[in-house]
């Protein structure tokens, strides 16, 4: 006897489904079909290359009129179901109901529409569907059209790239961090981001979302975002996720969770009705991929016809179907105990590829730029191959089982020919390998007929890696000291790399200059956080999470984990109020000692760190403001009392002083930095052993630098005598910013100037007034940024006063 | 088993980590990547440092007193030096941060 089924939604999982039923038992059902799109089973994935350009939508078509006429199916397309009733078996279609024996739900998912204002205009779609598909190739005819998409995972950039192929302007605005946060990590995120922007396209990460706009026509016409970024457009697509379409299902009493629940068998909690696809949860996971539900398609028509049959839910792997985009990611990359990552990078060739181990078996793999072997990484994810035999070289994958290793030189391989090598000279890389092409043997010849790194000598390592690469074995670099374990590169080399190549973000740096590790280490994550803010102070944006505790909580932490608060006293200088509210705050807080500093001002120490901003906030209404005393960057600016006071004075000390703490504070540098301005010879203020010192003489002012009075003791080296304080505060400010963007991060500068030589830097900015005010403009830019005080800003906003808190308190009850 | 809401991931730093106060004493949370976090106790076998103020970098935490590293998957301490600290069950649902109440019960009973 012919029984009657009846399926809901004519979808990938449905149609698959479909093909098994007829294949296995033929005749055994009577088939009734609904769906609300007006077209029968189509294979939706290829939704992008239709968008694209590269197919139509009769080569996607998968079950035509033909099909479903051989099978005898009864289509209802173009039409919705509007409810179920289980007790009359019955499906209740917009144009009438249908009696069933057994019933199947595929309602597929619905697009999750933030709930923004304006995300009901007109102009605002999702990408779901061929409706969708033809607005977006409909916008492609209109000259001149822009586009924005919401969301840079998957579906998001797909439309976005094919949009872009059709010449629309198109910007992505991503939530995350990076691109496809949920299948790629961040390096991979990088490249593709890269990628995308090579294509053209825009991208803004970290970006959140606030409101649609209408234009007078009533279309939507503009995204805000909450910094305030307006961006307009004639289409806005948003791609932000997926929600079980499971509505009907509940309405007609089946158990939901997330999804229509199903089990082993995919069947719902009413015996006769199944489920499969996107609609449906299975033992908690939901789908959003096709491979999984081809297998549920086959366990339910196994079901239907009483085969014993079980779905087990596998790894899936995601290919970005962007043309040019190379992209793999298969497996989990999500938290467990004992994982372990290997990381492959390829600079020259833009590949990265990072496999997660646990224990001896392949559990997650991302690829980027070479996915070749993601197939073969695949199938040792899903089979849980122990993989310990070929550990080593498992990530060069089959080809190369028992082959090489990354090049250490692969970096400087890669720069193009007109990279900047050395920037005192401005050589690039074309002109040195010419040159040791045309017999510049050795570091001394190169530099001899270049002038390469015959300056201040920070791209040393590089000319040598050039010569290295160029003469091959025939070249024997001196030894050199890495930053870390993670890259073979010195301090030196990196910072020239990071110039030279322009890149301005960490993942940038890990990719580019072939990281072995995912994300650096306590050692090089600060020194290249710092090399970035100080080369790109407005394209970069500062870590705190790589920062050592200090920099990041704005205090010293104590050997008992409290903190010590020292408020700035420009040059020494403070006022009773000052004093009274430092005296309040230690009293409210508790503060249990309270010292003046060797640098001329008070400090508060063993605040609890919670109290951080609530003490902060107190000393800002009195005006005070953080003293640095944390930071690499400047310290105090130690004073005596000079002419204003002292019977010996010759110029105003104090007042200099003051001047010069103002233009400097809150700039980072690659070591702390303290001065001091005396106001005669008697040098009271012992300027003699700072990092700048300035001894006020008769005729002006002795300007000296590169003292130490720490670990070392040594005495300053006179830069110049200049006649008047602008003079004075000029070189000053040079001579920091030249030490901020050459030396090497945790050198001070007596170490930095032992390196280049003192006479190097007098050219710079003694002889050289172009490059002295050079200099300056750029200390400005970067302090256009930076010249602000860290405790009012983490005080004042209240996400970044909470980090302060604990995340929460489980109380005893709880716990139990 | 007892899995408490401890908070949304969105509120640890992306390769930072936040407190958890517990009757057994201070936890620190992790967060190692986008959707990845991990739980260990917040003290410094060495000298008591408050590993919460480290720097996270890969499934790693940097002591921020002395730079001792431990891996957050296992507690080991790595390199040289000796010591271990205890980790306890987390889980990211629905970008919500899911803690295993019953660990620290059990260990605050030892
Ligand atoms: C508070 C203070 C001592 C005091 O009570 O006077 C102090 C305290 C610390 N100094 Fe200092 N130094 C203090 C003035 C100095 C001075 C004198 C000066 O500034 O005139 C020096 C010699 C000059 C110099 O800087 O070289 C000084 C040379 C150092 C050094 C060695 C630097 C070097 O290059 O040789 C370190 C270690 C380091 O920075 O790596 C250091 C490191 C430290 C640290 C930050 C150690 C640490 O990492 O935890 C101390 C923090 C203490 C705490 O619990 O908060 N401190 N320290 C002084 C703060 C001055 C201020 O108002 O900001
Ligand atoms: C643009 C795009 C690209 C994609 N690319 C990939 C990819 O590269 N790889 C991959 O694995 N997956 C990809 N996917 C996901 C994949 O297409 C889905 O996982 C798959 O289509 C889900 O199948 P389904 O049958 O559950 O739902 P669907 O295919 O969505 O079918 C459900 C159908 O049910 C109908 N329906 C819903 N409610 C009712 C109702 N009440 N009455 C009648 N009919 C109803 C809907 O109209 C729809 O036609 C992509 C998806 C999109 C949109
Ligand atoms: S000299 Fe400086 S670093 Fe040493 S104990 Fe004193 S304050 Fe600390
Ligand atoms: S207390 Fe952690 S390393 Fe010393």
């Amino acid at each position: 006897m012919t029984r009657k089924l009846v399926v809901i939604g004519a979808g990938m999982a449905s149609g698959r489904m479909l093909e098994h039923l007829f294949e296995a038992e033929p005749g055994a059902y009577e088939v009734t079909l609904f769906n609300a799109e007006p077209r029968g089973n189509y294979n939706r994935l290829m939704l992008s290359p239709v968008l694209s350009g590269e197919k139509t939508y009769e080569d996607i078509v998968t079950h035509d009129d033909d099909w479903y006429a051989a099978h005898g199916v009864t289509c209802r397309f173009g039409e919705r179901v509007v409810g179920i009733d289980r007790a009359a078996r019955q499906v209740i279609g917009e144009a009438g109901a249908v009696a069933y024996d057994k019933l199947v739900i595929a309602t597929g998912s619905d697009p999750f529409i933030i709930p923004i204002p304006g995300h009901d205009l007109p102009g605002v779609i999702a990408y779901r569907d061929l409706e969708d598909t033809e607005a977006m190739i409909a916008l492609g005819e209109q000259p001149g059209a822009r586009a924005v998409v919401i969301g840079g995972g998957l579906l998001g950039l797909e439309a976005a790239a094919g949009m872009a192929a059709r010449g629309v302007e198109v910007t992505v605005v991503h939530l995350m961090g990076h691109l496809m946060e949920r299948q790629l990590d961040e390096a991979a995120g990088y490249l593709l981001r890269k990628s995308l922007m090579d294509k053209g396209i825009k991208v803004l990460c970290q970006a959140v979302s606030k409101e649609i706009v209408a234009g007078p026509d009533g279309r939507a016409r503009a995204l805000l975002l909450d910094d305030g970024t307006e961006l307009p457009f004639d289409l806005l697509v948003m791609a932000v996720g997926i929600r079980p379409s499971v509505a009907l299902a509940k309405e007609a009493g089946l158990a939901v969770g997330r999804g229509l629940q199903v089990d082993d068998q995919m069947v719902t909690s009413d015996p006769d009705v199944l489920a499969l696809g996107e609609c449906v949860e299975h033992d908690g996971a939901l789908f959003g991929l096709v491979a999984p539900l081809y297998d549920q398609a086959k366990v339910l028509a196994h079901t239907l016809t009483g085969r014993a049959d079980r779905f087990v839910n596998k790894e899936v792997s995601t290919k970005l179907k962007v043309t040019g985009c190379d992209l793999f990611s298969a497996g989990d990359f999500a938290e467990a105990e004992g994982r372990e990552d290997i990381v492959f990078r390829d600079p020259a060739r833009g590949v990265y590829k990072r496999l997660v181990l646990e224990g001896n078996r392949l559990v997650g793999a991302v690829m980027y730029g070479d996915t070749g072997d993601g197939a073969w990484f695949y199938s040792h994810i899903k089979d849980a191959t122990d993989v310990s035999e070929m550990r080593e070289t498992l990530i060069f994958g089959p080809a190369y089982q028992g082959g090489g290793s990354a090049d250490p030189l692969a970096a400087v391989a890669a720069l193009p020919d007109d990279a900047e090598i050395c920037g005192c000279n401005g050589v690039c890389k074309s002109t040195i390998v010419g040159a040791i092409q045309g017999g510049a043997g050795d570091l001394g010849a190169v530099r001899a007929c270049t002038k390469a790194s015959a300056s201040c000598g920070t791209c040393t390592g590089l000319v040598e890696q050039l010569l290295e690469l160029t003469l091959g074995d025939a070249y024997a670099a001196p030894a050199a000291q890495p930053v870390c374990g993670c890259t073979d590169l010195t301090h030196e080399d990196l910072r020239r790399l990071i110039k030279a190549q322009e890149l301005k973000s960490q993942p940038a740096v890990w990719q580019e200059l072939g990281w072995t590790t995912p994300n650096g280490c306590h050692v090089c994550r600060p020194a290249v956080n710092y090399y970035l803010l100080a080369d790109w102070p407005l394209d970069y944006r500062d870590d705190p999470q790589s920062r050592f505790v200090n920099e990041r909580r704005h205090a010293n932490i104590q050997k008992d984990g409290t903190f010590s608060v020292v408020p700035r006293m420009w040059g020494g200088i403070t006022t009773p109020d000052e004093l009274r509210a430092i005296a309040d705050a230690a009293d409210k807080y508790g503060v249990p000692t309270v010292k003046v500093t060797g640098g001329q001002r008070i400090d508060l120490l063993g605040v609890r760190g919670e109290d951080l901003p609530g003490i902060w906030a107190d000393l800002n209404r009195a005006g005070l403001v953080s003293g640095h005393a944390y930071s690499k960057g400047l310290r105090t600016v130690k004073t005596c009392v000079g002419s204003e006071h002292c019977r010996f004075g010759t110029q105003d000390s104090t007042g200099l002083g003051v001047k010069l703490e103002q233009i400097l504070w809150g700039s980072w540098t690659p070591h702390k930095v303290k001065l001091g301005v005396s106001g005669c010879p008697r040098n009271c203020a012992e300027a003699t052993c700072k990092d700048v010192g300035i001894v006020c003489v008769d005729s002006g002012y002795q300007v000296s630098v590169a003292g130490a009075a720490g670990m070392e003791v040594k005495e300053t080296e006179r830069l110049a005598d200049v006649a008047t304080e602008q003079e004075a505060i000029d070189l000053t400010v040079a001579f920091v910013q030249l030490y901020r963007e050459q030396a090497k991060y945790l050198d001070r500068p007596y170490k930095w100037v032992a390196k280049v030589g003192l006479d190097w830097v007098k050219a710079q900015i003694v002889d050289d007034l172009d490059t002295r005010q050079a200099l300056i403009d750029r200390f400005e830019i970067s302090q256009s940024v930076y010249r602000k005080d860290p405790w009012a800003s983490e005080a004042g906003e209240t996400a970044l006063r909470a980090r302060y808190a604990p995340l929460a308190t489980l109380s005893l009850e709880a716990a139990e | 088993m007892n899995w408490i809401d401890i908070g949304s991931i969105e509120e640890v730093p992306l390769r930072g980590a936040r407190v958890l106060k517990t009757p057994a004493g201070c936890v620190a949370v992790f967060r190692t990547a986008e959707a990845e976090v991990f739980a260990t106790a917040d003290r410094c076998p060495h000298k008591g440092g408050p590993l919460s103020e480290g720097i996270v970098h890969d499934r790693k935490i940097t002591c921020p007193l002395h730079n001792w590293v431990f891996s957050l998957e296992t507690g080991m301490a790595l390199g040289a030096d000796q010591g271990q600290i205890a980790t306890y069950p987390i889980r990211v649902e629905n970008g919500r941060m899911l803690f295993d109440a019953s660990a620290v019960a059990l260990a605050g009973a030892l």
